[in-house]
Formats: structure tokens, sequence, C-alpha cells
């Protein structure tokens, strides 16, 4: 079953077009690895799945509604973590968890429940005070996975969640992202490390707005006959004519 | 749903540094301290007596003059020309001259005498009071002179006495005038601006797109931040009740009711105001600057403090557009001449109509796409 699906999605801002006639489905349950170099358009590609933005032309379906009639249906059955970290820094760890969640219409005593719970699991019990604004970048950026599941959605759209984290967070932050997609939460996922995309289960690489490749890491190695996907990524941006915005 | 937002609304309000000072600090200084700068009544007039008759009679317009408070005797001076050209030097702002035998026309002959009043009109407001009070002034005496040598002849002089009589403020006390304008402009200001930097700082911050990518209704959100700014407009209203009833003895000649119920109306509309240009914006700076343009124009055409009718045609016509114009109204009617809602009725709907179109605009602006 196929949770996203865009035929020949596009968005132009004037003479520009950053996403050109995209089309690809993501299965029910998938880690899909969304890659490509920056200004590649994969940002504006899943602002438009979100519902935050309009496709010019081409159509696209998230959770089986319209992206672009339905986005508000859509909005309750995703979780979006966005490149920038977008809580609201001036409230505690767990008031920025209960907002989340009572805004996607959880009720309190749940809230309670499973607030605690996940403080625990991600051993944030003495931080349940803390002003996320001071709190370090890694911790931040689980949070905002963990917040962006909280509510149980069928989907959860990452864009660069790991930016500017060391290694070992990142390498942490991974186990939450499968931990969620064992939970049956379909991961859309879009990062330039490459080690990260061997992870996924099947990647695609967007190379000037549009979707050069798609398969799972192993096929596209055998494929391009590349040790890593690193190797593959490389020989996709060298095409990339556009420049860097 | 509706009631996380409100809470979120509140606890970044409160833990703002800044915010809560100001929603206290404003409306106390404002109120403390302006009624007593911001104010028309034109007092320590500066003036030079030219006086040529050296006369017990000139002496005593003299003292009657500076005793009455609104004028400061700089000099008596030799001539006229000398008394002008303190005016030049800007040391005197009026020259009230006495002609000779001012004495003997007056009590002796009984024909009459004329005074010269030369008023600096440089500050037209300022040279027409001084001008006009020290008229007063001398009418008054040439009142007492009358009493005091009642002659044959002027006994039978009718003469007009006009006495005003100030209705609703009875000593022209320009602070009573103020005070409510003032509470006004209170609620403008911190009701307009802070609503519209909030959204605009969402945004900037990032956290606004959160938002976004949730299911929340546009009208629930708008409200929320709405809510947070009618319930500190309250406030602001209610330590400005104080203020104006321990400092300035004031209290409303109507009810209490009927400027929290207006209150809560125009609260309404400024937030809704503030929140439609926070739609708009890109930036904390555009917001601002935006909002300053119309608060700033909006203060000046409301009436605060210059009369609406004396206002060119084109200006009334703006004012009519004006929501503060009639809070104005409504504030000042009903401190200090203790009107009820059926005066009100006009204002009452103008309002109204200004509170719908505001924040219906502020949820239809609002776009949770870009």
């Amino acid at each position: 079953m196929n949770v996203i699906k865009a035929e020949n999605l596009t968005k132009r801002f004037g003479n520009f077009t950053a996403v050109d006639a995209i089309s690809f489905e993501v299965k029910k349950g998938e880690i899909f690895g969304f890659l490509g170099a920056n200004g590649a358009g994969k940002t504006t590609a899943m602002r438009m799945l979100c519902g935050l933005s309009s496709p010019t032309s081409g159509r696209g379906e998230v959770a089986g509604f319209d992206i672009e009639k339905q986005s508000e249906k859509i909005k309750s059955s995703i979780g979006y973590m966005s490149q920038k970290f977008s809580l609201y820094g001036d409230l505690k760890v767990y008031e920025n968890i209960r907002l989340f969640a009572g805004i996607y219409g959880m009720p309190e005593k749940k809230i309670k429940v499973r607030t605690d719970e996940l403080l625990e699991k991600l051993g944030f019990q003495k931080e349940r005070n803390t002003l996320v604004k001071s709190l370090p970048l890694g911790w931040k950026q689980k949070l905002s996975f963990s917040v962006a599941v909280f509510h149980d959605p069928q989907i959860v759209f990452l864009d660069e969640p790991t930016g500017g984290v060391d290694p070992s967070a990142r390498r942490q932050f991974w186990e939450m992202i499968y931990e969620a997609s064992s939970r049956g939460i379909t991961v859309f996922v879009t990062t330039h490390y490459m080690d990260e995309a061997e992870y996924c289960h099947r990647v695609s690489i967007m190379v000037d707005g549009k979707i050069e490749v798609l398969d799972s890491p192993s096929n596209l190695k055998k494929i391009y006959s590349a040790a890593s996907m690193d190797e593959v990524f490389h020989r996709m941006a060298r095409k990339a004519v556009r420049n860097e915005t | 749903m509706i009631k996380y937002l409100i809470e979120k609304e509140f606890k970044q309000i409160f833990r703002n540094r800044f915010l809560p000072r100001l929603i206290l600090g404003f409306p106390c200084i404002t109120l403390l301290l302006m009624p007593w700068a911001a104010n028309f009544e034109v007092k320590n007039i500066n003036i030079s007596i030219v006086d040529n008759d050296h006369s017990s009679c000139s002496r005593r317009l003299a003292d009657k003059i500076v005793s009455s408070g609104y004028f400061k005797l700089i000099d008596i001076a030799e001539n006229y020309a000398a008394a002008l050209e303190n005016i030049e030097l800007d040391s005197s702002d009026v020259i009230l001259e006495i002609p000779d035998n001012f004495e003997s026309d007056l009590t002796v002959t009984d024909k009459g005498a004329s005074l010269m009043i030369s008023s600096n009109a440089v500050n037209g407001t300022k040279g027409a009071l001084s001008a006009s009070y020290l008229a007063g002034i001398i009418r008054d005496f040439s009142a007492e002179l009358r009493r005091e040598n009642p002659s044959p002849q002027s006994a039978f002089i009718p003469v007009i006495n006009i006495i005003p009589q100030y209705r609703f403020n009875p000593n022209l006390d320009y602070k009573i005038f103020m005070v409510p304008a003032l509470m006004v402009m209170l609620l403008t200001m911190l009701c307009g601006f802070l609503p519209a930097l909030n959204i605009v700082g969402e945004k900037e911050a990032g956290t606004m797109e959160q938002i976004n990518v949730t299911p929340v209704k546009k009208h629930i959100f708008i409200l929320a931040k709405l809510i947070p700014y009618w319930v500190i407009g309250f406030f602001i209203l209610t330590l400005g009740f104080g203020i104006a009833f321990f400092v300035y003895s004031l209290m409303p000649a109507g009810s209490f009711l009927t400027i929290y119920v207006f209150s809560s109306i125009y609260v309404l509309i400024v937030s809704g105001f503030g929140l439609v240009i926070s739609n708009y914006s890109k930036t904390m700076q555009q917001g601002m600057f935006v909002m300053y343009f119309f608060i700033l124009i909006l203060i000046l055409i409301s009436g605060m403090f210059t009369p609406v009718n004396s206002m060119p045609w084109w200006a009334k016509i703006i004012t009519v557009l004006n929501p503060l114009k009639y809070f104005i109204e409504v504030m000042r009617s009903v401190y200090l001449m203790g009107s009820g809602f059926t005066d009100l009725f006009i204002q009452f709907i103008a309002l109204c109509v200004f509170a719908v179109i505001f924040n219906v605009w502020a949820v239809l602006s609002y776009s949770k796409k870009s």
C-alpha cells in the first residue's frame, strides 16, 4: 500500500523550477531517503507533500488525501520536523510536548502518561522543566523528532534532521527512526549524509529538481558498481548544472 | 485544542523578561506623567507692562494681572519700543500698554479708557489665549471699578455680563479631558503592537511553520492569539481606572460596565488589526513600521489632541474610518458626561463593524500555505 504518491509534482517560483515534475511512491512502513545536493529541491518537494506549499502543477496524495484539496486532513496524519529547529525555545521540554500533543487532539490524561514514558525513554527526566532553548543541539533534535511522532502519525517527514550534530548523536537519532518505523510509522527523510542513506529501505536522488534514480541502496550500488552510496551520489550530483542556491 | 494554545501564549508572555514590565510600566508612566506634560493650558505667560500713567489705578491693574497666576511680570517698560524688544528677544509674550491719564479718564472725567494688548502670535494658540486671558482680567478690573465708584451716569448704562458655565469639566481642567483619551491610546499601543509583533516573531523563529503543519484551524489559532491581549487590555483598563481615581480623583460619571463592554470590543479591533499587519509582514521590522505608520495617523486624526470638527473635510472623512475616534468619543462621554448605551448606539455599531472586519480579515489573511 502506498502512503505517498506524487505524479508530475512541480513547483515554480517565477522562472525558476524548483521541483520539476517528480513522480514517486512511498510504501507504508518504509524508510524512504530523499537525497539530493543543496538546492536540488528536496525541501520544496517535502513542503508540498506536507501541505505547507501548493504545487504549481501535478498532483500528490499523502495518507490517501489530495495534497492540494485536502491538505488540512493530511496534517492530522503526519508529523513534520523542519530543517531549522522549531519548537518553542521559551517553553519547557514537557510544555512543548503538551502543546503539540494538545493541538493534535490527544486527550489530557494520555498526554501525561505518554510524556512520562517519552522522557524516561529519552533519559530526559531531569530536563523535564528545562527551557528548550537551553538544550544542546543534539538533544533538541531528539526532542523535535519525538514531538513529531508523539501523536502516532502515519507518516513522519524529516528535513535534514541530523544536520550539525556529531556522529554518535546521529547514530542514536537513527535508532529512534528505526524504532518509529517498527511502530508502523512511514519515514520520509531528506539528508545529505550518505552513510545515513545506507540505512534507508529505498532512496531517491534528486538532481536539479528532478528525481534521477530511485531504488534500494543495495540495488543502486549494484547498478553503478559502486562500493558505497557516497560514490553513487557523487556520480549523480556531477550531472547538476544548477548552481547551489 | 485552543486551551493549549492560549496556555502557551500566556506562558510566553510571562516568561518574556520585557513584556510584563512593559504591560505594567507603560500605563503607569503614561497616566502619571502625560496628563501633566501634554497639557494645552497656557500658564506662565511673560508680560511686559508699559505704564505711561504711573497712577495707583494702573498699579492696581498690574497687581491684579500678576496675582491671576497666569502671568509673570517681566518688566515695567519705559515705552512701547522697549517692551517690543523684550518680545523680539522672546523674554516676553504679551505687552500691555496703559495710556497716560488712565486713572483720570476712568474716575474723574468718566469718559472711559483704552488699553492696548499686543500678543506674540508665533505660537498662535498661546498668543490668542494670552490676549483673551488678559482681556478677561481687564474686564473684571473695570467691573470692580464700576462697583467702587458708581457714577450717576454709568448707573444707567446697561452692562451685559457673560458668565460662562463649563459643563462636565467646570474648571476646564485639561487633565480630566486627557486621562480617558490616554487610556484609549494605551489600549491601542499595547493591544495593537504586541500581537502584531507576536506572529511575525513566530515566523522569524520558524515555530510558525511547525504550527502550520499541524491540523490547527485558522480561526482557532487567531483566537488563541487574540484572547491573551484581550485579557491584557482589561488589566490595563482596570489599572487606568485605579490611577485615574487615586491620582486625579476621576471617577467615570457613567457606568464601568459601559466602558468595559466598549473596551472589550475595541481591544478586539486593535488586536485584530495588529494580527492583519503581522500576517502580511515577513519581518519584525516591517511589521513594526507598518503598524507605527497606521497608529500614528489614527491617533493624530482621532480627535484626541485636536477636535475633529475643526479638521478639513478630507480629514473628517478619514476619521469616519478611524475606530479610535469612536472609542475616544465613548470614553470621554462616559467618563465626563455619564453617557449610557443608548447615547452611544452609533459608536457601538461602528466599533462592532470594525471588530468583525478586522478579525475576519485576520483569519482570512493568515495562510497556512506559502
